[in-house]
């Protein structure tokens, strides 16, 4: 067996292909329901009816899907330029300490002030994060892959060591946890009585401003020529190692935002178990969605409505909530498949 | 090379080819046969369609219409795993050996199933260095093929072909990138793999190979086969004519009126590049309205200069001016903002990017100059635009300016490259190999350009390997060897023969300018 390069997929071959991948991961995921004692075909609808049956399962869903499109975008950036930023989740927390940092008191401005002010030091502080390994990578050419992993560990001990002593509430009856966020801190809900804060909206709009620099600018286009061929890049006079640091300012903010989001916008405060992985998550949501921006945007709500209906399916259904862990990662691997064979037809010797 | 008996069997048979891609006919009902014991050179111009029909041949693509017949048996369509069953082999234009694996792994890879653990690793040891002695394959089967000289990585091709009992050996353009005494030892190898029963398909654009090697030629212009002939029937012009379809005159040279000196260097050294070196206490001017030859075999610091010259390195001592200038910063950039126009040695590696569409590879150089893009925001009509305006004026065939470059054959990629750095006016143009695998109609075009802007007033820099190409154009040579330059010769001062002896490094020592 052997994989032949194919030079120019066709349409119905770089679309029906990750089609087909997302119907087998259904198949075999009912299956398994199936094994585990429920009805096959019963639990996908479980999960749809889960994450999308009724305004309050929308909603959650949505936000839900909220720090998983910036994560998303985050890394999607990055890769693009074969940057290869496995740390978004260190960049999450540190937009998050920045906006408890920030919006708990120290400014008392007013919420059109401050709340940007907070978005963009966040993003900064994300920024920075990624800055390191990105600049080691430049300078040394050591691998990010390693770099920006073990940053995840690192940051993640540090907001814990923070909670535990300078962010720690002082009426938080000792529990690990930031004090709240000031009213003006607090990203308003998007309509009166919805439960959906302006974090969707953000998230939407970043997407999209993402999606036109990759079209349209300058930078855009030198991300894209650095990643798919650094040797040529550079003999063109495109500045390399400048593209790298500017996409990883992109990512680590973008990362960053999901940070910012999921505490002025949904939590109010700060606490170690604020991601269940989110930035981790937005590499598979970034991978599903091929790298592109608007993409993105889908397989966030793809992931997310998984995550929250599998709860819902799980109690009606009585099977493991862990099913919905296999499935993403089913679907996963399906789509790696499925992109591998876009670009590769398999030979049989 | 002698004619095969006109009785020898007939192993291959193409019937009525054609192969289209889109609106574009690459294969027009192409029929011919291969006898025996034959050497036939398949020739065109660039996009003829020569690499197309041998992908059919070998099953990478399937042809729309016709077939395929080795031994007299039919080949399924688009099966290269019946082709190498049925003993063709193939050596692409474009080397597809895996790197990190030795030699051995990767004459041996694929021939095994890949759930096989072991693969009987003495016993295709022992056939590997019985081939290398029948043919007269000299490389290292325990070297990885990272290391290689493309020279070897070429034999480790054929290795592989024949280690398949390939009966029939396709060669597509080996002869490109090979120095001439690598050309030399590849045609001894043919020789012995004819004489030992094995019949030839070898695609060249270097006519005076065609006439050396091959027994029969066949042409290719637009798809279409339009001449057969016995090579000992015809000669280089006609051969020429056959394939561009009029007569190919060489560009007139015109007298030269040298100007003020545009880049200097004086006394400069480089580091070593890996394992070529670098310059060694060179002494250079490119004179404006001139055209300077670079002569030398390839690998003994032409790379080093070029990169100097392009902005890719600096000098690590001596001194380096450009139009009077010593630069601070040199950079790629810095190079393109003074006017040097780059036409790389290697236009798949680092001269385009084959993902990239033609515009996009268009504007490679030049994105960042107003026009293209303002405040960070690519203006892409204009864009297109100016790729349009290369693909008018450099007669690049392509389907249009939003194809995948990697899509283009090698001459009009170059051809891209060409109009890119030349649209731009330049005061200095770095010529490096630019006529590497482009055919004659394409290599006189890159060498009228060249002259063309010599005539403009531009300092032309040209690096070839191929001797009577830089004799015929240049005003100047210099001979290149381990690093060091010889003194520059005026136009006819020395033969061939002379700058032969400065070529394999005699000379120097006498030279006022050695170390
Ligand atoms: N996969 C493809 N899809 C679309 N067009 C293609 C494809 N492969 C080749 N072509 C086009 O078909 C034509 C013939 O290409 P081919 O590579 O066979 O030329 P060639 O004779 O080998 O040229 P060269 O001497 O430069 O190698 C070219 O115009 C090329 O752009
Ligand atoms: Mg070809």
């Amino acid at each position: 067996m052997r994989l032949e390069p194919i030079a120019n997929p066709t349409w119905t071959r770089s679309l029906g292909l990750p089609a087909v991948a997302l119907f087998a991961t259904v198949v075999v995921a009912s299956l398994l329901a199936m094994i585990a004692g429920a009805q096959p075909f019963s639990v996908l609808g479980l999960i749809v009816k889960g994450a999308f049956g009724s305004k309050f399962a929308t909603l959650e869903t949505l936000n839900r899907a909220t720090p998983l499109i910036f994560t998303g975008l985050a890394v999607a950036v990055a890769f693009r330029a074969k940057l290869w930023n496995i740390g978004a989740e260190a960049q999450l927390y540190m937009g998050a300490v920045f906006t408890v940092v920030l919006g708990t008191g120290a400014l008392a401005w007013p919420a059109f002030a401050l709340l940007p002010t907070i978005a963009v030091a966040a993003m900064l502080a994300g920024a920075v994060v990624l800055l390191v390994p990105t600049f080691l990578k430049t300078r040394f050419s050591v691998d990010e892959v390693v770099t920006t992993l073990l940053l995840n560990f690192v940051v993640l001990l540090w907001v814990s060591m923070l909670l535990e002593g300078s962010l720690k509430d002082p009426m938080g009856l000792g529990w690990p946890k930031s004090a709240r966020l000031i009213a003006e801190a607090r990203l308003p809900r998007i309509a009166e009585g919805l439960r959906l804060h302006w974090g969707f909206g953000l998230a939407l709009i970043s997407a999209l401003v993402v999606w036109v620099i990759q079209r349209r600018s300058t930078l855009g286009y030198e991300m894209r020529a650095v990643g798919l061929n650094p040797a040529a890049a550079r003999f063109a006079g495109i500045p390399v190692n400048a593209t790298l640091i500017k996409t990883a300012l992109l990512s680590g903010g973008l990362a960053a935002l999901a940070g910012f989001s999921e505490v002025a916008g949904l939590k109010g405060n700060l606490t170690l178990d604020i991601s269940p992985g989110f930035g981790y998550t937005g590499i598979i949501v970034a991978m599903l969605a091929l790298l592109n921006p608007l993409g993105v945007v889908v397989a966030a709500l793809f992931v997310a409505g998984i995550f929250v209906g599998a709860d819902s399916m799980s109690r009606a259904a009585g099977v493991p909530t862990y099913l919905a862990d296999i499935m993403l990662a089913l679907a996963l691997l399906a789509m790696v498949l499925a992109i591998m064979l876009t670009k590769f037809r398999v030979r049989r010797d | 090379m002698t004619d095969p008996r006109p009785e020898a069997q007939v192993v291959l048979r193409l019937e009525n080819i054609t192969k289209r891609f889109g609106k574009l006919t690459a294969n027009g009902a192409i029929s011919f046969d291969l006898r025996q014991g034959e050497v036939i050179a398949l020739l065109g111009e660039n996009g003829a369609g020569k690499t197309t029909l041998m992908n059919i041949l070998f099953g990478h693509y399937t042809p729309d219409e016709g077939h395929v017949e080795v031994f007299g048996m039919r080949l399924p369509a688009g099966n290269p795993r019946a082709a190498l069953a049925a003993g063709v082999g193939m050596v692409h234009q474009h080397f597809t050996l895996a790197d990190n694996m030795t030699v051995l792994e990767n004459i041996v890879l694929g021939t095994r199933s890949i759930w096989r653990l072991g693969f009987g690793r003495a016993q295709a040891r022992q056939r590997i260095v019985t081939l290398m002695e029948d043919y007269g394959l000299r490389v290292d089967p325990d070297a990885q093929v990272g290391s290689l000289s493309v020279g070897e990585r070429q034999r480790v091709e054929i290795l592989k072909a024949l280690f398949r009992e390939a009966r029939i050996l396709i060669l597509d353009e080996p002869t490109a990138v090979l120095t001439p005494q690598e050309t030399d030892d590849l045609f001894a190898t043919m020789r012995k793999a004819v004489a030992l029963g094995l019949s030839v398909i070898f695609i060249s654009h270097k006519l005076h190979e065609v006439m050396a090697i091959s027994s029969r030629v066949v042409v290719l212009r637009h798809g279409k086969l339009v001449a057969e002939a016995k090579t000992s029937e015809t000669d280089r012009a006609a051969m020429a004519q056959m394939m561009v379809g009029s007569e190919v005159a060489a560009p007139v040279v015109r007298r030269a009126d040298p100007g003020a000196a545009l880049v200097t260097l004086a006394g400069v050294s480089s580091p070593d590049i890996g394992s070529a070196p670098g310059l060694k206490n060179v002494d250079l001017e490119l004179r404006a309205g001139q055209i300077t030859g670079l002569a030398g075999v390839s690998g003994n610091g032409q790379t080093a200069l070029a990169d100097l010259i392009g902005g890719l390195i600096r000098p690590a001592s001596g001194t380096f001016h450009v139009k009077g200038d010593a630069p601070r910063g040199w950079s790629p950039h810095a190079a393109i903002s003074a006017g040097i126009a780059r036409i790389p040695e290697d236009r798949h590696k680092t001269g385009t990017i084959a993902d990239f569409d033609l515009t996009e590879n268009a504007v490679l150089e030049l994105y960042s100059r107003p026009g293209f893009s303002r405040h960070g925001w690519m203006n892409w009509r204009a864009a297109r635009d100016f790729a349009a305006k290369i693909i008018r004026g450099y007669d690049v065939r392509c389907p249009g300016p939003e194809t995948r470059i990697r899509l283009l054959s090698g001459g009009n990629m170059q051809k891209l490259i060409l109009g890119r750095v030349l649209e731009t006016a330049p005061s200095v143009v770095l010529a490096n190999q630019p006529v590497r695998g482009l055919d004659i109609g394409a290599l006189t075009y890159v060498h009228e350009q060249l002259l063309a802007a010599r005539d403009r007033g531009a300092a032309v820099l040209l690096i070839s390997e191929d001797l009577d190409e830089v004799t015929a154009l240049s005003d100047v040579i210099h001979v290149i060897s381990e690093g060091r330059l010889s003194p520059g010769f005026a136009r006819g001062a020395m033969t061939p023969a002379e700058l032969g002896v400065w070529m394999a490094g005699d000379g120097f020592e006498e030279a006022p300018h050695a170390a």
